[in-house]
């Protein structure tokens, strides 16, 4: 495949006038073809009629005997599982500190697919991009099949004789011992390690987080005597502020908070109140993209933006202000303080930064907003970020220095994603004892003496505590795939316990957890129920703890570390973010997460330089030119420039998680590793470098992106929107309504048809996307990747335009361009406007596609929905071209079992993830998205199993399914219970719009405009167009 | 002489070349009778089946028990005399200490027997000392209808049997029917074989006969003038037969006759290719239908726990199987394969019989749950099969076919209201699978 057609398809040979292609210019028929590869070095006429003779007779031969297929029962059945019928267990998605509770749907007992547990109070339903693809990191053929000793592979019981030999050797002398994990959330995990450390009192656990939030702890610490990170009440804010906090991507708790913020923001007819969202930061992040208001800063600004509008706020509140800071010019900075000051007791001030004393800042402005208690609870802590940079500092020190004997990374990969990682992995192999527990020999762990490898989460026990008093359980969904065994049971059997987690894990629930539940006969009856929930949160509905008296002292002090340390340079600064896809890189081998466009750049299987178009055009830089970024010296990196509206002049972003070397094969050469140019500030881990060296390097590289225009173009049959002054005063704002001329004077252009149309006489299947809401984070495209087994195509078909996704979603940019110009138009604003638009097959009633269908592959069915049979499919392409919302998708080749597409597809413990209800397409077919007619399917059937009508919204779509923020609502139209009816009653008249309107096609799916919580008019004005 | 010869070997070819013809004629309408044969004989099968009500009769729980009993109990033991694993159950009520004493027994007979039960362990006892399972779901009422339904087994026997031989008759009858039109049995192949050697009978007294007479007319030529009239006979004959040859008419009628045929024959090919009608595999346990289901009339539900219930019927469970073989037969070497299986923790690797592609969804419980579809419909008549066979041909085309015909089973669905109501305002003729969206493509591609 690498050298046919691709290669002409383009022209490059052309355009660079390789000597390769000159030599062959003139040559009629080019010799390198696959032919050779099929017939041998010298293809000869004979040779081919044999091949196609014997190919022929293969073929017929094969055709006529039907292989033998074999049906092979459970041998001894379990008594409610049933082939072919899912089982859901609850349980617990925990990875770093990220944290779902979540539903495993298990077919004859492996999981295919992950919902979210609408029992919790804290994830409601909803999941992530990576809560959605951890699925298929538990089939990953790259992990490790056992317990190895450098390369060797050992048993369990060899591995686990010589570790307690040495660990016993390293405490005998009073070696220090080290556990270093990640952010555990897990209780009981955390009494097993106290057991261990009793066992062995040099010992000690260390927590570090990749992306830390360690400022946060120790400026509450400062602020108010607790070393916590509060929780933050979304629902409760009027005026949310956020000083480079991705709150709802990356920081602290994304699932946690994106639902609270969705319902602040959500319109319609008994709601014409939204929370409005400042967002000032450095990069364009996915939270920034859905904030009303927006303005961009430097990172050495951080401090100063932060300390600026604290003392605006003082000014208008009366609080001491702070002094010394040098002044900064941000854009809305004035209005955010103007309205934070106005709904004092309903604001919400965060900010992404690590550094404490800008964390003391932003307390001292919450707690001069009256945020305590209200918008910020201290009583509830949230433990999804534990790290402590500086005793993970520490131990970086005590590695190199000989200090720390034994170590142990379990959830940690310090080597990778720590700044100083490469001084680590230069000490790990001095260290006498080093074990990892790592599922593959990654970065650290392949440089550790043995690896114990520990089970993925769906294999496990565990429990996990995200938020004080509310807990969560995890049950293993699967056995073991490989000779694994939990952290959990590998330290306690080094600590000579008994080592059934199982029953450790119950009797410490029972300790712990029962007495606090009540209304139970017995533990038992308790233990069963939280299985069954999958949650337990004795704190559910509590009120937040009162106001928080703030340590005013430590405001001074915090704003003169922010004078000296914050100041503003001319030189090009790096900012490094964590991307919402891979996040920090753990799971950087799930293809699915790779492929998953990134929500704002829309590009994937790579990281890339941000720079905006002015700093682009200033240094001579073009989208795809590689340039080098170093910091202190350290080994530059060199990574293709994106250019992206929206970024801080003189700034690049950089995305961390990516370069992993170790991971696996889907990782493999995908971007460059952003941790090195991270740095320890005064102990603090800090994501940007003021003095970074940033220069053109020779060369370019192509970053794969699905979406490569910017702006909507004034298509505002695409795209309406309006901002909220203009809808509370008419709900119809923002709506572009065409109309026809026709002799009669000018009517609907619905009213104009063709078409007879189709009956729905019994369901009429249909969705609403409320653009208000969706915050972009593409679970839904991971969920239809989970549940439609849709095909990874990888980086080069993604530039080739040949992604599979079912569903994507569009983001444009405002443009600051005049109507009618569109040169103009198609450049996005400096800083602009950010809409996110899922898109999917609209199953349109008068479809386009059917009607060009030559072989009536595809169809419609008197449930409104727009059928693709594969088998049918001849792969003409003609629907594709017909689709007004190229939402249709053509396989251009076998991407199963084929070794260049080496990913899940291409092996047999991959292929385990596939949803057996789907058919895998086969090369040179059409697919698109079905409204995930399986699930249809399989509702009806449930209903006519138990004699009954379909409950109102009993059938989900995988998408609707996956929303952290039920931006997506799908259901029975005909049904005029379910919620879509309702929602459609309510906004029909009012902000539910299709899509190219004018050309009747009639979708299924409307969308509710984008509502702005903004003051002016937006520049288009709402006038109603005419067409001819 | 020399004429004469060619004349009869030409003679010989000719008919050589029609039985020929007749032969591929007749091959090709046994062909095509054997398609239509099969359909209707399939047809015809499933019609009756589908459509045979539940005999009524002794009021509902009588029917109910019949269900308990053949679902829980038939496979130990007989309403009659017969002992099968436990006592035949004639006169179960009058022998025994009285109904209490049986709901206790049937619910939990070991804790009678623990309890020393007198009436208990005597018969625990006599049989072997075969623990009987245990029935702890069964309620008083489900306990009262199989007894009810025992005990009205046992009076109307005559009629039970009378039914039962005419089941027997209409079975045996659509069997015929289904070995006459023959799927490619030994049968089919024993006629084709007899017609030819009827045809080589009859081409060879042809033979004879012409000799005979040709030899009659020499004679008779030598004699007389009739030698003129022979020449010109066969000069005829010669002449007649070059002009046939020779007309392009009659030449490219048979030249595209041969075309024609060929191509029916390539087409009718082509479109079975994949086709797996007939298809009876060796299984690795020579596991019998024909014994289970036919012979003891064990439920299919018994053995298919899934069928009502999700996508695949389900190949049972060794444990199900251990449900009876714990006890019965334990010594054929057939179930000692299964005592292996458990033994060695390795699953009985069955070869599928009936193998739908891929691409088409078909669900069991839908059919049979929901649609109320026999198993005989699709399945044939299992409970005469000692080996399985795949008796339907499973193209799109039966499956349309079938949802053409069928009326969809509404009564007391409250899922099927709306359709019925709205079907009916607009017609007075019955609701088809194909009224309701049963023909559409994603119904079962996707």
């Amino acid at each position: 495949m690498e050298n046919t057609t691709k290669r002409y398809w383009k022209g490059v040979e052309e355009l660079r006038n390789d000597p390769q292609f000159v030599k062959n210019a003139n040559t009629e028929f080019n010799n390198a073809t696959t032919q050779e590869d099929l017939l041998g070095d010298n293809p000869q006429r004979r040779d081919f009629l044999k091949a196609m003779g014997f190919g022929m007779a293969a073929v017929s031969l094969a055709a006529c005997e039907a292989p033998v297929r074999k049906a092979i029962p459970y041998l001894n059945k379990p008594e409610f599982t049933f082939p072919s019928i899912s089982d859901y267990y609850a349980s617990t998605f925990t990875e770093g500190g990220d944290y779902a509770a979540v539903l495993v749907e298990t077919r004859e007992g492996r999981p295919i697919k992950i919902e979210g547990n609408p029992a919790s109070s804290i994830s409601r339903g909803g999941t992530t991009a990576r809560v959605q693809a951890s699925v298929l990191s538990l089939y990953d053929v790259d992990k490790l099949k056992g317990p190895k000793r450098g390369e060797a592979d050992i048993d369990w019981a060899t591995a686990d004789r010589e570790i307690i030999n040495q660990l016993n050797t390293v405490a005998g002398r009073g070696g220090a011992i080290r556990i270093v994990t990640g952010t555990i959330l897990s209780p009981s995990t955390k009494a097993v390690v106290a057991d261990f450390v009793a066992k062995f009192p040099t010992a000690r656990h260390i927590m570090y987080d990749a992306n830390s939030s360690f400022g946060i702890v120790q400026a509450n610490q400062t602020s108010f005597g607790q070393a916590v990170i509060p929780s933050y009440r979304f629902d409760q804010a009027q005026t949310i502020v956020s000083i480079g906090a991705d709150f709802l991507g990356t920081w602290v708790a994304p699932l946690e908070f994106a639902r609270p913020y969705a319902e602040t923001r959500k319109v319609g007819a008994n709601k014409k109140d939204m929370s409005r969202h400042y967002q000032f930061e450095t990069v364009m992040s996915m939270t920034g993209s859905n904030a009303d208001y927006r303005g961009t800063y430097k990172p050495s600004q951080e401090g100063l933006v932060v300390a600026a509008l604290y003392n605006k706020v003082a000014a208008k509140l009366g609080g001491s202000s702070i002094g010394g800071v040098s002044a900064v010019e941000v854009q809305y900075l004035d209005k955010a303080a103007a309205d934070l000051a106005a709904s004092r007791g309903r604001s919400l001030v965060v900010c992404g930064s690590n550094d404490p004393n800008v964390q003391v800042v932003v307390n001292a402005l919450n707690s001069l907003l009256g945020s305590y208690g209200t918008t910020i609870d201290l009583g509830t802590p949230l433990n999804y970020r534990q790290g402590n940079d500086q005793q993970m500092n520490a131990f970086i020190n005590e590695a190199k220095s000989g200090a720390a004997q034994a170590v142990l990374f379990f959830g940690a990969n310090p080597v990778y994603d720590h700044p100083r990682g490469a001084e680590l992995a230069e000490a790990l192999p001095k260290i006498a004892l080093s074990v990892s527990f790592a599922d593959r020999a990654e970065e650290t762990a392949s440089l550790c003496k043995y690896i114990t490898p520990a089970p993925h989460y769906l294999e496990c026990w565990g429990d996990a505590e995200p938020k004080r008093g509310f807990f969560s359980i995890s049950q293993p969904a699967i056995t073991h795939i490989f000779k694994t065994r939990q952290f959990q049971s590998s330290l306690l059997t080094w600590a000579g316990r008994p080592n059934d987690f199982q029953a450790y894990l119950k009797n410490f629930w029972r300790a712990n957890y029962y007495p606090q539940a009540s209304g139970f006969a017995s533990f038992d009856a308790f233990w069963i129920q939280t299985l069954n929930d999958g949650v337990f949160e004795p704190n559910k509905g509590a009120a937040a703890a009162s106001g928080a008296s703030f340590n005013a002292a430590a405001l001074a002090p915090a704003g003169s570390a922010i004078a000296q340390r914050y100041r503003p340079t001319s030189n090009i600064e790096l900012a490094l973010y964590e991307s919402v896809g891979v996040g920090t890189g753990a799971m950087a081998n799930n293809p699915w997460l790779q492929e998953l466009p990134d929500p704002v750049t829309k590009a994937c299987w790579d990281n890339y330089a941000m720079v905006s178009q002015k700093t682009a055009s200033e240094k001579g830089w073009e989208q795809d030119d590689l340039i080098s970024i170093s910091v202190d010296g350290k080994a530059a990196i060199e990574v293709p420039v994106l250019v992206q509206p929206g970024q801080a002049d003189n700034t690049v972003g950089v995305a961390i998680g990516y370069g992993r070397e170790k991971a696996g094969r889907a990782a493999a050469g995908v971007g460059k590793n952003a941790y090195p140019l991270a740095s320890i500030v005064n102990g603090n881990l800090s994501m940007v470098a003021v003095n970074a060296k940033v220069e053109g390097a020779s060369g370019k590289r192509e970053i794969a992106q699905t979406q490569t225009h910017e702006t909507v173009m004034g298509r505002r049959a695409v795209l309406q929107e309006a901002t909220l002054a203009a809808y509370k005063k008419d709900k119809l704002a923002g709506r572009y309504i065409p109309k026809v001329e026709t002799s009669e004077g000018p009517v609907d252009a619905t009213d104009i048809t063709l078409w007879h149309g189709y009956g729905k006489p019994n369901h009429s299947w249909g969705m609403v996307i409320d653009l208000n809401s969706c915050i972009g984070c593409g679970a839904c495209v991971v969920g239809c990747n989970s549940e439609n087994n849709i095909q990874v195509v990888g980086r080069d078909e993604v530039i080739m335009r040949r992604e599979m996704h079912w569903m994507r979603i569009d983001r444009y940019y405002s443009s600051d361009g005049e109507e009618g110009d569109y040169k103009a138009l198609e450049v996005a604003s400096a800083n602009p406007e950010v809409t996110f638009m899922p898109m999917l097959c609209q199953h349109c009633s008068n479809a386009p596609c059917e009607t060009v269908c030559p072989v009536l592959a595809t169809t419609h069915s008197t449930e409104g929905l727009n059928q693709m049979t594969y088998n049918r499919c001849i792969g003409t392409r003609y629907c594709a071209n017909n689709c007004p919302y190229k939402v249709r998708r053509f396989n251009w080749f076998k991407y199963f079992d084929n070794d260049n597409f080496d990913y899940h597809f291409n092996n047999d413990l991959g292929k385990m993830v596939i949803n057996p209800d789907v058919t895998v397409r086969s090369r040179g077919v059409i697919e698109k998205c079905s409204f995930c007619v399986q699930r249809i399917q399989e509702g009806k059937l449930n209903a006519k199993k138990e004699r009954r009508r379909l409950l109102p919204d009993e059938v989900q779509t995988a998408c609707a399914q996956a929303c952290p923020t039920n931006a997506i609502v799908f259901g029975d139209m005909n049904n005029p219970e379910s919620t879509i009816s309702k929602v459609l009653a309510s906004e029909l008249e009012s902000r539910a719009f299709h899509v190219l309107e004018e050309i009747n096609v009639r979708p299924q799916i409307s969308y509710l405009t984008k509502i702005r919580n903004k003051d002016e008019e937006p520049k288009q004005k709402s006038v109603q167009e005419s067409q001819a | 002489m020399y004429n004469n010869s060619l004349n009869k070997s030409l003679k010989t070819s000719r008919l050589s070349r029609f039985c020929g013809v007749l032969t591929l004629s007749l091959t090709l309408l046994l062909n095509g009778g054997q398609v239509n044969a099969q359909d209707s004989a399939a047809a015809a099968g499933g019609g009756p089946a589908a459509a045979t009500p539940a005999p009524a009769s002794g009021g509902g729980d009588v029917e109910k028990g019949k269900g308990l009993f053949n679902n829980n109990c038939a496979q130990c033991h007989a309403v009659t005399d017969e002992v099968v694993v436990g006592p035949g159950l004639k006169g179960v009520r009058q022998r025994t200490p009285g109904e209490d004493w049986l709901y206790k027994w049937i619910r939990n007979s070991s804790s009678l027997i623990a309890a020393g039960d007198a009436y208990g362990v005597q018969v625990f006892n006599k049989y072997n000392k075969i623990q009987m399972s245990n029935f702890p779901n069964l309620t008083d009422d489900d306990i009262k209808s199989i007894l009810d339904y025992i005990d009205s087994a046992g009076a109307p026997a005559a009629a039970a049997v009378g039914g039962e031989g005419q089941a027997q008759d209409r079975g045996g009858a659509g069997a015929s029917a289904e070995n006459g039109g023959g799927s490619p049995s030994n049968l089919f192949t024993l006629v084709l074989v007899a017609l030819l050697v009827v045809m080589l009978l009859v081409l060879g007294v042809l033979l004879v006969i012409v000799t005979i007479l040709s030899k009659a007319v020499q004679t008779t030529g030598t004699t007389g003038e009739g030698g003129v009239a022979t020449a010109s006979l066969g000069e005829r004959l010669r002449k007649g037969l070059s002009n046939t040859i020779n007309n392009p008419t009659i030449r490219s009628i048979v030249v595209w006759l041969f075309v024609l045929v060929v191509a029916k024959e390539v087409v009718d090919g082509a479109f079975s290719v994949g086709i797996q009608q007939g298809y009876a595999p060796k299984q690795p346990i020579q596991y019998s239908h024909k014994l289970h289901a036919g012979q003891y009339q064990i439920d299919c539900n018994y053995c298919h726990t899934g069928v009502n219930k999700g996508k695949s019927a389900t190949i049972p469970a060794a444990n199900i199987c251990m449900n009876c073989h714990g006890v019965i037969k334990k010594e054929s070497p057939e179930i000692q394969k299964i005592y292996t299986a458990i033994e060695e923790n390795r699953p009985i690797e069955w070869i599928r019989v009936h193998n739908l592609p891929d691409l088409a969804y078909f669900n069991h419980a839908q059919h049979v749950n929901v649609g109320n579809i026999q198993c005989q419909t699709c399945h044939g008549e299992i409970e005469k099969m000692e080996v399985v066979e795949q008796r339907s041909s499973l193209t799109m085309g039966w499956c349309i076919d079938c949802h053409r015909k069928t009326e969809v089973n509404t009564k007391d669905n409250a899922y099927y209201d709306k359709l019925v109501a709205l079907h009916a305002k607009e017609t007075k003729e019955p609701l088809k699978v194909a009224n309701i969206g049963g023909l559409e493509c994603s119904k079962c591609h996707y």
